[in-house]
């Protein structure tokens, strides 16, 4: 178990400021957030690399914030894998197992275990500059595996990787984790890492941890305007509570009005619907979804799979390609947009 | 390719090339002009130099002295290198500029400053004597005098050689348990340690080459240099030139072995 209190620093034009956090015993536990956030640092400074300027870092109840990095019992493994160059696959592995002093039957049987584990007993011999981006992410997981550490600490270790191999390995990390169910604080700005790899999320933003939860629960009910704008929520809309009536909110945005599941019964509040919550119909439906609004397509912008249908009345949504084409929605279209009430989150202004 | 298309794709990289090349060939010229009239024209001044105990005495001396000068700015040079590449503190900028001095200030200043220094009556000569070490006209005066303007080349090159290293694979050891003397021996060092002989053989062939500081405190016994400047005075061209040549000779086939020696090798 890892806990932050209050733990603040500045490190040239980056910050923490007061982040307190609490990881549990075998959590896979992730920090999201944009460059520059303060990820990186936050990491380090976990690992014994920075000293706090406030605050107190507690490793299994001990106090470390002042412990050298040695004595931490931490695997780091950094974006760009940082493998010792000059030593092979297997001196790299054994390199913690020999700092700890450990006797080399124990150092043998120990990297032939975790090798065989990251499926890499075949690059024992080899230097890190003869290896692909996935095998060197591999080796330095190997690496960091190999000492039992108390906590593993990856600082973006998948977005220096190809897409396909990216997806590979991210499932790698997951049974990894799963079979030892060593504690791991994961750093990224990937939404998808984030929903997908963690048992918690939290958001770091300016050097501020501005949002902490399941992943769904992050994801759908962001915080604020900021996190919802960096989860990619695209419609965010400000409106006024018209009426409440049991927990079901009228909020009159400028142009329409959006019926919600909230408590908040009036004043100014920012509504975020995720695109993917939008449904697109040429027709009137029949449906349980409590909000319909009618507009007119401006803009149709692909991504990658999917395509954002930009509509007049301010909303986006989020369809297949293939829907798209089913449906003949290209600019001038008229559609109805459908989203439930439960889609949308409502904070007050 | 051919030369006007190579012109017409890469003009500034072409004109470069001929700028640059002028002044390699000055240097090769200079050295080429003298070894080949020594070696070709006359070798048996240059047999006779090999021949003559005064002279190899003197090269021995030359190449030992500036070997234990190299060696004291490796013991005290490699800290001072590394916590400049390192870290951050007060007056760092001053020891920085401090270590480039000797290389700026002329030989015969530092001659003469290190002359007042290490003196029999010099304030560091006074307190070394009485434990027996004297610097004037001794082995010790040619060190130190090597010493001082030799040891910026491999201070910098060092401190170059450490700032290549990503202090982040320093952080990787630490984090693996690994102690700061254990990160610096088993990865600083090994992946620093091209620039650091690099750097110590550029301090070696420096102090080897050295004359103008020399001469002020220990004019004997006659480093290489000296006794080449000597001879000049003496006999001229046809006394000093063999001298020089045979140093030359030496020096290029211990400098090629030692490149060779450090050079990258492959797979790594």
């Amino acid at each position: 178990m890892i806990v932050l209190e209050g733990v603040s620093l500045t490190l040239g034009s980056f910050q923490l400021r007061r982040i307190s956090l609490r990881v549990e015993r075998g959590e896979y536990f992730i920090v999201l957030g944009p460059t520059g956030a303060g990820k990186t640092l936050l990491l380090e400074t976990i690992a014994g690399f920075h000293t706090p300027r406030e605050g107190r870092i507690l490793i299994d109840g001990v106090d470390m914030t002042y412990a050298p990095p040695e004595e931490r019992g931490i695997g780091f493994v950094y974006q760009d894998y940082l493998l010792f160059p000059h030593l092979t696959v297997e001196e790299n592995i054994s390199f913690g197992l020999r700092a700890r002093g450990l006797a080399e039957e124990e150092i043998r049987e120990r990297v032939a275990q975790v090798m065989k584990s990251l499926g890499i007993p075949h690059l024992r011999g080899r230097y890190p500059s003869t290896l692909s981006g996935g095998e060197q992410q591999r080796v330095a997981l190997a690496r960091a595996l190999a000492i039992s550490p108390k906590v593993l600490l990856l600082d973006e270790p998948l977005s220096a990787l190809d897409p396909q191999t990216r997806e590979t390995l991210r499932r790698e990390l997951r049974r990894v984790h799963e079979s030892l169910g060593t504690t791991t604080i994961h750093v990224t700005h990937d939404r998808v890492e984030a929903l997908t790899l963690g048992d918690r999320v939290a958001v770091l933003m300016g050097g501020e941890v501005v949002q902490v939860g399941a992943p769904e629960e992050v994801f759908e009910r962001p915080g604020g305007v900021e996190v919802a704008e960096f989860l990619g929520v695209e419609n965010i809309l400000s409106g006024v509570v018209r009426a409440n009536r049991g927990g079901i909110a009228v909020v009159e945005t400028e142009g329409f009005q959006v019926t919600a599941i909230s408590p908040i019964e009036s004043g100014e509040v920012t509504l975020f619907i995720r695109p993917e919550n939008i449904i697109l119909s040429r027709s009137r439906l029949e449906s349980s979804a409590r909000n319909c609004v009618e507009g007119r397509v401006t803009e149709v912008t692909p991504l990658g799979p999917t395509v954002l249908v930009h509509l007049d009345n301010g909303l986006k949504a989020s369809i297949t390609r293939r829907s798209l084409e089913e449906m003949g929605l290209r600019p001038g279209r008229r559609v109805y947009a459908y989203f439930k009430a439960t889609s949308v989150h409502v904070v007050p202004k | 390719m051919r030369g006007l298309d190579l012109l017409r794709r890469y003009p500034l990289s072409v004109l470069f090339a001929a700028v640059g090349s002028l002044l390699l060939l000055f240097t090769v010229v200079v050295l080429f002009n003298m070894v080949f009239r020594q070696v070709v024209l006359r070798p048996e001044g240059l047999l006779e130099a090999v021949r003559d105990p005064t002279v190899i005495r003197s090269i021995g001396l030359t190449m030992y002295a500036s070997l234990m000068a190299t060696l004291i700015a490796v013991s005290l040079g490699t800290p001072l290198a590394y916590l400049l590449a390192r870290h951050r503190f007060p007056g760092k900028s001053l020891a920085e500029a401090l270590v480039d001095v000797p290389v700026v200030i002329p030989h015969s200043v530092a001659g003469i400053a290190l002359y007042a220094l290490f003196m029999r009556h010099g304030a560091v000569g006074r307190a070394f004597s009485r434990l027996g070490v004297v610097f004037e006209d001794s082995l010790w005066g040619v060190v130190v005098a090597m010493l001082f303007v030799s040891a910026p080349f491999y201070i910098n090159a060092a401190r170059e050689g450490f700032r290549g290293v990503d202090p982040r694979l320093e952080r990787v050891a630490r984090s693996l348990g690994a102690g700061q003397w254990t990160t610096f021996y088993r990865v600083t060092l090994p992946l620093s340690l091209r620039s650091l002989i690099s750097g110590a053989v550029m301090s070696w062939a420096r102090g080897i080459s050295e004359f103008g500081a020399i001469i002020f405190l220990a004019y004997y016994p006659m480093v290489a240099p000296t006794l080449i400047y000597y001879r000049f005075t003496i006999h001229g061209l046809t006394g000093s030139q063999p001298v020089a040549v045979l140093l030359i000779l030496l020096c290029l086939a211990i400098f090629l072995a030692l490149r060779l020696y450090t050079r990258p090798r492959r797979g790594r």
